[in-house]
Parts: C-alpha cells; sequence; structure tokens
C-alpha cells in the first residue's frame, strides 16, 4: 500500500501507436494512436469506469496494462512493479494477480476445452492444482459465480451467453488476482443478464477487495457500478472524476454529449439535445482532439493541445475553454 | 451465492463432443456420405487385396502373369472387365493398384500436412521477420514447376512407390501452410488465446492446447481433397513412365499400357479412368461435406 498510495495500477504517459502499412513493401505510411499519452490511477478495492464511443481506445487501454498488447511508450506500475520492464518469471508472477474478462462471451471460451479444462487452465499453468484437488478447486469457483458443478464435462456451445460470461469470470478468479480488466462484460447481454452479472461482479468485489478497470460505452451501467469515471476520446483522457461528479457536473464538451446521448426510462421528459458529428473527422494534430465536432470550439481549441488538469479537488479535465 | 445462481435457461442439449456434432452434420449430407462409405470399400478392398496378392490368392486370375492365350479379350464372365495385350486380367490389376494410388494419395498428403503445419504454425504464431522469410520461401517453392522437378527426380533414381509419395508430398505442402498460417494469425488475436496469455500460459501451451485444435480443421478439410490431387499426380506420373514400374499395375500405367490398343480394345482404358474418377471425386466430396459440417455458418444440410 505504501509505495503506490492506495492506487493498484498507475499509468503513466502510455502510448499504443499502431503502424499503418501500405504499399509492396508495407512501409510504414503512418501511425493508428489508439492510446496517447495517457495518465491514469486505479484505486484499490474499487473500480474505476472508462467511457468512450467506439474505437476510442478504451479496449487497446486494457490489454496494454496486461501487457497482451505492446506499449508504444509509457510506464505501468502494478502495485509499485513495473509491468512493462518484469522479466519472464516476475511476469507470470504479476499475471496471477491481474485478469480480464471479456465482452464477447462467445469469442472467450476455447470451443474445444470443457468447462473444466477452461476454468482449471490457469491452475495449471501456475501448478497450483491438479487432479482430483483441481476438479474440486474449479467446481467451488464455479459454484462461487452461481454455476451448477454439473456442468464440468460440457463444452462452451451447450451454455447460454450470461452463464458463458460466468465462466469467463470463474477463469479470471481462479488465480485470486487482485486487479481484474473488464473488457465491456455486460455489453452483449440481455439487459435481464446484465443486471445479474454487474451483481455478480460487485459483490466478488466486496469479498474478496478486488479492483476493476470496468470498460463500457454505456453510461447508465457505469454510473451504477464505478467510484471514479475516466472519459476517453481518440485515445486520450478528456475528464476524470469520482462518478458522482461526473454525472452532476459533467465539464467536458464531449462528456456533455455522451450524457446527452443515454436514454431516459420516461419518454415525457425532454431536453435538449447536444449534437456532434457522427463521424469522427481527422483532428488538428497540434490541438484539442475533439475540436473538430466541439460545439464550443474556439480558434486556440485547434493550435494547441489541453492538459488534463485538476480544475475541483479530485476532477481533472483536459480543455481549454474550462479555465 | 447460492441464491443468484443462474436465472438463464439450463443447457438444454445433452453433453456432446464436438465431433459427435459434426458427424450428425456430415451425415445428412448424402453425396458425401455416400463418397465416405464408398472411400472406406475401396480402402477395405484395395489394402485386403494386396494382402492376399502378396499371399498368392488371386481373384479372378493373377493381375501381374501373363497369359498369351487369353489376350485382349472383351468382358465376360470369366474376365469381368476384360483382357490386356498380355491376356493379365484387367479387374485383377486395378484392384492391386488400388493400394498403390491409396498408398501414394495418404502417405504424400500425410507429409504434406506434416511439413504444412510445422511451417504455417511457426510463421502465423511469431510474425515478424520470420514469417516474412518463411513466407517468400513458400513463394519460392510455388514458383517451380512441381510436376516437372518430380520427373526430373524420377529419371534419376528408381522410383519406388515411397518415393513417388515423398516427392509428391515435399511438394505438395505450400498451400498448407499458407492455409495454417492464415488460421494462426486470426486466432492469434481471439479472446481465450489473449485470455490464455494473461493468465502467463507458455508458448507451447498456447499453440498446442488453444490455436492448433482450432486451426486444424479447415486442415484436415483441405488434407482430404490434397489425396484427390496426390492420387492424380501419380496416375500422370505411372502414365508418363517415371512412377510405378510395370509389371506392377497402377491405375496410371495400366492406361499408359493400354493407349495405343485404344481402338480395339476400349476397356484397357474406360475402366482404370474410372476407376481413378470415381476414387479422386469421392475424395472431393468427402473433404467437401466435411467442410460443410466444420462450418458452424454453413446451414444448407441441416
Amino acid at each position: 500500500m505504501s509505495s503506490s498510495n492506495g492506487h493498484i495500477m498507475q499509468i503513466r504517459g502510455l502510448k499504443t501507436y499502431f503502424p499503418i502499412r501500405r504499399g509492396v513493401f508495407s512501409r510504414i505510411h503512418g501511425w493508428v494512436r489508439a492510446v496517447d499519452d495517457v495518465d491514469l490511477d486505479i484505486p484499490r478495492g474499487q473500480t474505476l469506469g472508462l467511457v468512450g464511443e467506439s474505437g476510442c481506445g478504451k479496449t487497446t487501454l486494457g490489454r496494454t496494462i496486461l501487457r497482451l498488447i505492446p506499449a508504444t511508450a509509457g510506464e505501468v506500475h502494478f502495485d509499485g512493479q513495473s509491468v512493462f520492464d518484469a522479466n519472464r518469471s516476475s511476469l507470470r508472477n504479476i499475471r496471477r494477480q491481474m485478469q480480464i474478462i471479456f465482452q464477447d462471451p462467445i469469442g472467450s471460451l476455447n470451443p474445444r476445452m470443457t468447462i473444466e479444462a477452461i476454468v482449471g487452465e490457469p491452475l495449471k499453468v501456475h501448478r497450483l492444482a491438479r487432479g482430483r484437488d483441481l476438479r474440486q478447486k474449479v467446481a467451488d469457483l464455479l459454484q462461487r459465480v452461481g454455476l451448477s458443478s454439473r456442468y464440468l464435462n460440457r463444452y462452451p456451445h451447450e451454455f447460454s451467453g450470461g452463464q458463458r460470461q460466468r465462466i469467463g469470470i470463474a477463469r479470471a478468479l481462479a488465480l485470486e488476482p487482485r486487479f481484474i480488466v473488464c473488457d465491456e462484460p455486460v455489453s452483449s447481454l440481455d439487459v435481464s443478464i446484465q443486471s445479474q452479472i454487474l451483481n455478480l461482479l460487485a459483490d466478488l468485489q466486496d469479498r474478496l477487495g478486488l479492483s476493476y478497470l470496468f470498460i463500457a460505452h454505456n453510461l447508465a451501467v457505469v454510473e451504477h457500478f464505478s467510484d471514479q469515471v475516466a472519459v476517453m476520446y481518440l485515445g486520450q483522457i478528456v475528464e476524470r472524476a469520482s462518478a458522482d461528479a461526473l454525472y452532476r457536473n459533467p465539464a467536458h464538451p464531449y462528456t456533455r454529449t455522451l450524457l446527452a446521448a443515454v436514454p431516459l426510462p420516461d419518454p415525457h421528459i425532454r431536453r435538449d439535445r447536444v449534437s456532434v458529428p457522427d463521424e469522427i473527422p481527422p483532428a488538428p494534430p497540434a490541438g484539442c482532439p475533439f475540436y473538430p465536432r466541439c460545439p464550443q470550439a474556439q480558434d486556440h481549441c485547434r493550435a494547441q493541445r489541453p492538459k488534463l488538469q485538476e480544475v475541483s479537488p479530485g476532477h481533472f479535465l483536459a480543455c481549454l475553454r474550462a479555465k | 451465492m447460492t441464491e443468484q445462481v443462474t436465472q438463464d435457461s439450463e443447457p438444454t442439449q445433452l453433453p456432446t463432443e464436438l465431433t459427435v456434432s459434426v458427424w450428425r452434420r456430415f451425415r445428412k449430407n448424402t453425396p458425401s456420405l455416400i463418397a465416405l462409405i464408398m472411400l472406406i470399400l475401396l480402402f477395405v478392398v484395395g489394402m485386403g487385396y494386396w494382402v492376399l496378392h502378396l499371399n498368392d490368392v488371386h481373384w479372378p486370375a493373377d493381375p501381374t502373369e501373363p497369359d498369351p492365350p487369353s489376350q485382349f479379350q472383351s468382358p465376360s464372365i470369366q474376365h469381368p472387365l476384360g483382357t490386356d495385350d498380355l491376356g493379365r486380367d484387367v479387374l485383377a490389376r486395378i484392384l492391386l493398384g488400388a493400394h498403390v494410388s491409396l498408398l501414394i494419395g495418404f502417405v504424400a498428403v500425410g507429409i504434406s500436412v506434416t511439413i504444412g503445419v510445422v511451417i504455417g504454425s511457426i510463421s502465423g504464431y511469431f510474425g515478424g521477420w520470420i514469417d516474412t522469410i518463411i513466407m517468400r520461401f513458400v513463394d519460392m517453392m510455388m514458383c517451380i514447376p512441381t510436376f516437372f522437378l518430380i520427373l526430373t527426380v524420377a529419371a534419376l533414381v528408381r522410383p519406388s512407390i515411397w518415393y513417388i509419395a515423398l516427392m509428391i508430398g515435399l511438394t505438395r505442402w505450400m498451400a498448407t501452410s499458407r492455409l495454417v498460417r492464415a488460421e494462426f494469425l486470426t486466432l492469434r488475436t481471439v479472446d481465450y488465446v489473449q485470455a490464455a496469455k494473461a493468465t502467463g500460459a507458455k508458448h507451447l501451451r498456447i499453440i498446442f492446447r488453444h490455436i492448433l485444435p482450432n486451426a486444424l480443421p479447415p486442415v484436415f478439410v483441405s488434407a482430404v481433397l490434397g489425396v484427390s490431387g496426390a492420387i492424380l499426380s501419380e496416375a500422370s506420373l505411372s502414365y508418363l513412365g517415371f512412377g510405378v514400374q510395370p509389371p506392377d499395375p497402377s491405375w496410371g500405367n495400366i492406361i499408359a499400357g493400354g493407349k495405343q490398343y485404344i481402338l480395339d480394345a476400349w476397356w484397357l482404358i474406360v475402366f482404370p479412368g474410372m476407376a481413378i474418377f470415381i476414387t479422386t471425386l469421392a475424395f472431393y466430396l468427402t473433404g467437401e461435406g466435411m467442410r460443410i459440417a466444420l462450418d458452424p455458418k454453413e446451414t444448407k444440410h441441416i
């Protein structure tokens, strides 16, 4: 706890660029800046919600900090340990403590492995259990996510989406991690199943003291689930605050746009729509990434890139208009 | 926690292995099912006839022993498919030739698939410059006119069945390696592979446990289709005289031996030709049926 000030994960200056190759010799033509200079702290035992539209780099960020995608620059510290500088054995050790839950309940389970093999694999990889002991542990894990141990010998295609998501959660829990990246864990589920899975995740957090990075594009889900929320746009964090503050008092024009897009359950409520062009136009190279779509943009927004700054205690904002 | 036991629907299907459901889908495809049964029959008869021949049991006559008095007989009860220029029974020669085609087909494909899977896996999994070098080598190999290479080599060494199988196998692995590479490139980024990586699984585990089992079905299909090609290659080689050497019969050299009598003794050409045609077609239909059965998106035959 000491070295990392109550943050389980510290991300500094993280960049993940993908090369665009063209032509016969596949020369590098340019870069997609999926994650562009992100600083982020993930509080211990809490949930940091990460929201943004499709393609803004949320998923890439989540996978880069787990070292599933190589980072271009920057540093990530897990509990004070550098993730990117870790050698093979310390990386293995770090990986025991941070896991991931995926969006797609079909693609995240190997169709040719039984549930026992899928959930038990992490235990096997780290030689924590084998034989009857392994089977018992897998059964316990299934129980913990609300599945019967009768299913041990079944294959993923025999389950519904919600059940598969539970299996994915059981696999993530197998190594008793302390931090889990939840990559849109409920986006592809029915609304009724969504709440079940969210309740399960919240319950597990309470009992096991887990920290989550909760990636989503649905702000309603994030509000309900997160302690803090970061808003991402074109690879950058544009606003970050406690969930309450962000929803009550959104400061960035992009955050306001996102919130205006959340459907309300009452059809009689009318509100002012904040609309922006649907297409993401190319941002000026030097200026604010949101400049081309921003309803309040001014000339200097084109020339100067805003930095994330604390505008009120705990509320960070990257917007030149805010000052 | 127990009160939260899932309310989603129970798994409805009985516990089924994936292979069982694939077989169910295959079974519904009648032409492929017939083709598969024919292949099994062909295999039993061809191999059985070979074993009997080695033990000097012959039916309807000895396929390798000339019998000048009965040359050029048209099909009859005694010789159902007629006799050739040396009086040998054509049916007996075709039946003995079956094992040549089958052995060469399977051995050649076995060799080419093994090479293709190993090379394609390495290329697709590790990517980068390893992939570039391997794939340029594959391109190079594909530029070599395979058939003429085999002809050249066959002219230099005395060809046995195993030599021919080896040569065909060594020159046919490129397509497989490309297929496997493509599968690996796709599967490498799939979530369950990422999940295995996130738990700290090693390369070998990821390759053999997660990627390869899911990459193999299309390879399996192309292997079965490849047997047709290998059988045709052997027949062509033998027809040109660079394959199986007389007096041992193979479908290709039976046709080669009969070609000068084509106007007088049609049965010397037509029956071995039909044997080649039916066999390759059967392999093709079986492979095609497997492809459809293994493709979860194909619903045509369900």
